[in-house]
């Protein structure tokens, strides 16, 4: 058995609809694409958002309204990190939904991104905000979404997951 | 023993089929319609100086020199290494968006996306697999594919349950059950050092347990007179691909290759033979269950 949870808790509307304070809400995960990364809440019509485990959001395209719990080993993608303070969207999100970004969204050259997707950490200037970001480059004419990277004091740190960098 | 030399009274040309199955498999690539279409993954590789030859039979297929992961478009999701047979299974199920479909024995998950992608990711497609290092290949492919209309079940296929999605009976099932696997040899040549014949009819309980399932789980074709005048015939269809043991010894030097399922075809009664069945010049040798049939072609 894998040691994560196999129940999914679709995620309460908004804070009226929560039993508890701190749970994230859709309402608290809309708000977040779309302030931070000015991702418009259409984007997500048509998903659901469910918790696995604390703080593991995934993203559903819940065509048929599934109740809630569902005890199964994976619903859509994983999506978003609420545990800790400042919230992180996953790889996957990243590149699924990411096109749609348009603040936050920090656009690397072949070789920066080439060093990002080997997974390391560059000095690069951004006059933006500090935090989490969406990584673009250039792919066949299009500024694709590859991940995320934490910007902090001057430095851009990628968060490709270790399985998935590449030397290219 | 040679394995092979049982596929003799089947194949018409058998040095042929020794010769083919000695050449190595080729490195093909399927474009996931969910990020990117066959025109960006082909510019995306040229750009990555991967070469990639378009193949002939189905748009968004390419054979490319080298792995298929260390490329710019595989990172982003845009391709999966897929063998070139292993495409048609999906083809034939031909889901449509917003489909309910159960993948029965879905591990790693290379059909799984396809038919997500074949539904635009709309709809619902749950994946079940007994094995969890192989679910979370599945899984891993899923997300990086960005298919979110798949959920994932770990069980046996024999005793899936519908109950985490409602209740409802799928629209369309693939049953791509495990088997003795003499057809990955060009993959895999020492796979038939393998091979007893234990295995395969072991196997073959197995085989026919999930198919019955998914049987049970695909709802029958509506009856024409309940379908609008103008609306296409909807099809419940079940395909799976196995070698299975045959049923009797007096035909035990056959293996069925495919069991594939055309239930209520355009309305006619249940079980009757279809015109796919004509045109593959196979012979139907089973049916089973009120209402749907099952064929197993030799
Ligand atoms: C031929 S492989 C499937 C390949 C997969 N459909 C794809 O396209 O990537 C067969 C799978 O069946 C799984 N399997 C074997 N017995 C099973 C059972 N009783 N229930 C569910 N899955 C089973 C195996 O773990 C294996 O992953």
């Amino acid at each position: 058995m894998s040691d994560e949870s196999t129940r999914f808790d679709r995620l309460p509307a908004t804070p009226a609809d929560s039993e508890s304070d701190d749970r994230p809400t859709r309402e608290g995960v809309l708000e977040y694409w779309s302030d931070r990364f000015g991702v418009d809440p259409v984007t997500f019509e048509g998903y659901t958002f469910w918790e696995r485990g604390s703080g593991k959001i995934w993203a559903f395209a819940d065509a048929f309204d599934l109740d809630s719990p569902v005890d199964i080993e994976g619903l859509g993608m994983s999506f978003l990190r609420t545990r800790r303070e400042h919230w992180k969207p996953t790889t996957d999100a990243a590149q699924r939904f990411g096109r749609a970004a348009d603040a936050c969204v920090i656009d690397l050259s072949a070789d920066e991104a080439a060093a990002f997707m080997a997974g390391h950490d560059q000095e690069i200037p951004w006059d933006g905000d500090w935090g989490y970001l969406i990584v673009t480059h250039e792919l066949a004419g299009r500024t694709e979404p590859i991940g995320v990277g934490l910007y902090l004091h001057g430095e851009l740190r990628s968060q490709i997951p270790k399985g998935r960098r590449r030397e290219f | 023993m040679d394995v092979l030399s049982r596929y003799e009274p089947l194949v018409e040309d058998f040095a042929a089929f020794e010769a083919a199955c000695e050449r190595p498999l080729p490195s093909v690539v399927r474009v996931n319609t969910i990020k990117a279409d066959a025109d960006a993954a082909r510019a995306a590789l040229a750009e990555s100086g991967v070469d990639a030859e378009p193949i002939a039979w189905h748009d968004g297929l390419f054979e490319i020199d080298g792995q298929p992961g260390a490329n710019w478009p595989y990172a982003h999701g845009w391709l999966h290494g897929q063998e070139e047979v292993s495409v048609l299974p999906a083809l034939a199920l031909d889901p449509e968006p917003g489909d309910r479909v159960w993948d029965a024995c879905a591990a790693p998950g290379s059909k799984t996306t396809q038919l997500a992608a074949l539904m635009d990711d709309r709809g619902l497609v749950v994946a079940t697999d007994n094995n969890l290092g192989r679910i979370s290949a599945l899984r891993s492919n899923t997300e990086r594919l960005g298919a979110t209309s798949v959920a994932v079940t770990h069980e046996d296929a024999r005793n899936h349950s519908l109950k985490p999605f409602g209740g409802d009976p799928y629209d369309r099932a693939l049953v791509d059950v495990p088997c003795s696997c003499e057809g990955t040899v060009r993959k895999n040549p020492s796979t038939l050092e393998d091979w007893t014949m234990e295995h395969v009819t072991g196997i073959a309980g197995v085989q026919k347990g999930v198919l019955e399932r998914a049987i049970q789980a695909t709802r029958e074709a509506e009856p024409s007179s309940t379908r609008p005048v103008r609306s296409p015939p909807r099809r419940t269809r079940r395909y799976s691909t196995t070698s299975s043991t045959p049923p009797t010894p007096a035909s035990s030097s056959s293996t069925s290759r495919w069991i594939a399922v055309p239930a209520s075809p355009s309305g006619k009664a249940s079980g009757t033979t279809t015109a796919s069945n004509a045109q593959s010049g196979y012979t139907p040798t089973s049916t089973t269950r009120a209402g749907s049939s099952v064929r197993s072609w030799r």
